[in-house]
């Protein structure tokens, strides 16, 4: 049992700080960044590529770098640090993980390899509002119908990678942006992101592998890997939120003091230092987890993200109090941190739906135990 | 980073995971579990088992009987004790006097009182409250006043746990009136609870328990050599003493244990019963976890500063399971006085008096308000 990062692991997080930090030096240039479409910037991620780090979880073989789940939460958090808008966790970890974990070889190397190089905005179709989307056969091909909704960064991808009923169950397939029949309808989302509803229409589409099984557990565990990656960038924002607010309490003088004479102010710093505190461990843990006990993959990212959303909400609410008018302001950093916490609260489950899952299961043992037994 | 324990530390836990559950007497794991209270006799039972295999006092420096194990195993031992329902090591002998004596006694001090403390043949209570003095405690009056080869001690002690068992009491007493800063004005001074004059009154609390005494001193004479280290330098060596307290309060496993019991006498189909137990395992894995990350950055002994978000978070949580309980028995839990010809189940029967006795969690060993303003004063600079 081991928390520290190695030396490479933290020349890591040095070296994406330095890149983002730069290309995200204020709130200011963020704000500027996100106003004009795709809502990031096109050479920021052209220079993650070259860094290696939009192929950090890809094995070799696949043209990645083959790391694994702590150097993923390594750059998460750093994303998290400055907000940035970079599809880091939509393009490669949500969507590329499901590449390598359901795709064929040649799917891998070629989808995967471009996701690496920088060159292939790869968007994640999984959620509907209505119906679901089905995929029939038709001849040697397989087409989409229905429409998937928030696909965020759906406007800009250039493929997408989309959930779909079968007739086995759940089968993953990739459609690429041109596809015809496929139409999308783009928005900006309140945290400064990008979001779009995406239709298919008898859109052709290729299975993600062998569709003809339910990929539904390829799918979940997947999608807890980035679960567990969101929680990570949820914990760089609220460290900083944590940070800016505490700064602000020293520097802001009312009745002629300094915010920090006033106990009932630090006492809710405290608290927040104490979620904080919290959900930095919860997070860390189930990226261990990943790695060290993957069979508790599904459990460890619902307890990350049921911290994560108590937690966030805790930090972000208190964040812009303790501020008071300025903290709303598009202006200031803070509130953009709480709107993006609350985006990650809400996307891919929210803080209600794992404490079901969790609640449904608390008849199955006896304590929870963190540590492999 | 790495989530498995080494294959050392994974045996460590089983060896110690063995002890607790085979060599502690049943009766006594038994009482622990039930929510009862224990004995005198229970208690000092379970320590001396502990004592003769080692085990009692793994924090002392290892020439007193401690061990020199890393921070993660001492953390083991901590968790698999309280998993096995084995009552903690007396905290006044174990983690607060014994300690103070290693680090600042004179060796004499040592070899008179070390043994016998980790031994628990004598008893310790902690004098450091005072009923003027509770979290401002550098304000305390009890006063020492030398007199040759003595001090003749006059004043009041309040809050004193279990000093109706107490052979011995460690107090911080005032020896400087004048000194300019009150913090310098304070000794630790180590008091024969038999000597004349040593008056102890109990006092009950609000779940009819009588844990807690007021001690009067009344012209009691201490030997000088009853100081420990020197005088006017309490202070110091109180403030050590409360930092190693601190980290000693978060009972992660005695609260998972508890929250255990409580899933058994749940309805976990009611998913409002559920998902509240649901959450308090997660907070709590959030805290044991924390205190993991806490004990690997602790150096050479010293305490984190963030042992205090584990005395906050952990008391809180181990007061909501408290309060768990009581829901669960809802109207069941008024029976707290049932005897023999009621229906209600013992667990329903504790488990006021319980939530009660633990609202002490959050007041004792510096409350969590003092808990607050050591993350913000220490942690967060402000
Ligand atoms: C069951 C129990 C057992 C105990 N056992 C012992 C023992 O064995 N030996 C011993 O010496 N003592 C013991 N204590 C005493 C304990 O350490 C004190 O109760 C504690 O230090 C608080 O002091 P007080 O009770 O005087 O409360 P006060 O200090 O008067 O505090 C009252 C309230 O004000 C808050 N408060 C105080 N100062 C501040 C501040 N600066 N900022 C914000 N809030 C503040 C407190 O948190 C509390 O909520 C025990 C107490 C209890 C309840």
């Amino acid at each position: 049992m081991d928390f520290t990062l190695d030396d490479e692991q933290e020349a890591l997080r040095d070296a994406v700080r330095g890149l983002l930090g730069k290309a995200y030096d204020s709130s200011e240039t963020r704000r500027e960044v996100t106003k004009q479409d795709p809502g990031f910037g096109e050479d920021t991620w052209q220079r993650l590529a070259e860094m290696g780090v939009l192929g950090l979880p890809f094995a070799e073989s696949d043209g990645g770098m083959g790391a694994g789940p702590v150097e993923v939460s390594i750059v998460a958090e750093e994303v998290g640090r400055v907000l940035a808008p970079e599809p880091f966790i939509e393009t490669v970890v949500l969507a590329g993980g499901i590449v390598a974990a359901a795709g064929t070889d040649e799917q891998r190397a070629d989808v995967l390899g471009r996701v690496a190089e920088g060159s292939l905005i790869l968007a994640a179709a999984l959620k509907e509002i209505g119906e679901p989307v089905t995929a029939s056969q038709s001849g040697d091909g397989w087409t989409l119908s229905g429409s998937k909704e928030p696909v965020l960064h759906g406007e800009r991808a250039d493929a997408f990678v989309v959930s779909a009923k079968t007739d086995a169950g759940t089968g993953l397939f990739l459609v690429e942006g041109d596809a015809s029949g496929l139409t999308r309808t783009g928005y900006r989302t309140h945290d400064g992101g990008r979001a779009a509803h995406v239709a298919f229409d008898g859109t052709s589409a290729t299975p993600l592998g062998d569709v003809s099984a339910d990929q539904a557990g390829v799918l979940e565990t997947a999608v807890a890997s980035a679960q567990v990656a969101y929680c990570h960038e949820a914990v760089g924002a609220m460290t900083v939120a944590l940070n800016t607010t505490v700064e602000y309490l020293k520097t802001r003088k009312q009745f002629g003091v300094p915010l920090k004479t006033f106990q009932a102010l630090t006492f809710r710093a405290a608290d927040m230092y104490v979620s904080m505190e919290l959900v930095r461990s919860v997070a860390s843990w189930a990226t261990l987890v990943l790695t060290d006990e993957p069979t508790r993959a599904l459990e460890a990212a619902s307890r990350a993200k049921l911290q994560v959303s108590t937690s966030g909400r805790h930090i972000g609410q208190e964040a812009i109090q303790l501020h008071g008018g300025i903290g709303m302001t598009a202006e200031y950093s803070v509130g953009h941190y709480t709107s993006r916490l609350t985006a990650i609260d809400h996307w891919l489950g929210g803080g209600a739906d794992h404490l079901k899952r969790l609640a449904s299961s608390v008849g199955d043992h006896e304590v929870v135990e963190p540590l492999p037994e | 980073m790495r989530l498995h324990l080494t294959e050392e530390d994974a045996a460590f836990r089983e060896e110690m995971r063995e002890f607790f559950t085979t060599q502690v007497p049943q009766h006594i794991r038994d009482t622990v579990a039930a929510r009862r209270e224990l004995s005198k006799e229970q208690m000092v039972e379970s320590m001396q088992v502990l004592n003769a295999a080692g085990l009692a006092v793994p924090g002392w420096p290892v020439e007193w009987g401690g061990k020199d194990w890393t921070p993660l195993q001492r953390h083991i031992w901590h968790e698999e004790l309280q998993l096995a329902n084995v009552p903690q090591p007396l905290a006044f002998n174990a983690g607060m006097i014994g300690p103070v004596i290693a680090a600042f006694g004179s060796q004499e001090m040592k070899e008179r009182f070390l043994p016998k403390t980790a031994n628990l043949d004598i008893w310790w209570s902690q004098g450091f409250s005072e009923p003027d003095a509770g979290s401002d405690l550098a304000s305390l009056r009890c006063a020492a006043v030398r007199d040759g080869e003595e001090y003749v001690v006059n004043g009041q002690k309040t809050w004193t746990t279990l000093g109706q068992y107490g052979d011995w009491i460690f107090t911080l007493v005032r020896t400087n009136p004048e000194a300019e800063k009150k913090q310098a004005g304070i000794s630790m001074l180590l008091i024969d609870m038999t000597d004349p004059g040593v008056t102890v009154r109990p006092i009950e609390l609000i779940d009819g328990s009588v844990e807690v005494n007021e001690v009067f001193f009344e012209d009691v004479r201490v030997p000088a050599e009853n100081l420990v280290g020197e005088e006017n330098k309490g202070w110091t060596y109180a403030k050590f003493l409360l930092g190693n307290e601190r980290v000693g309060v978060a009972p992660v496993g005695a609260t998972k244990r508890m929250l255990a019991q409580a899933k058994e006498h749940a309805d976990l189909d009611d998913v409002l019963v559920a998902s509240r137990i649901a959450e308090l395992e997660n907070e709590l894995m959030a805290l044991e976890l924390t205190a993991l990350r806490v004990v690997a950055h602790s150096a050479d002994g010293k305490p984190h500063p963030a042992s205090s978000v584990l005395k906050l978070k952990g008391s809180e949580l181990q007061q909501e399971v408290t309060e768990l309980i009581v829901d669960l028995a809802g109207p069941m839990s008024l029976a707290s006085g049932a005897g023999d010809g009621s229906d209600v189940p013992d667990w329903a029967r504790v488990a006021t008096p319980g939530y009660l006795n633990f609202r002490k969690a959050s007041i004792y060993g510096g409350s969590n308000e003092v808990q607050r303003q050591i993350i913000a004063g220490t942690i967060l600079g402000l």
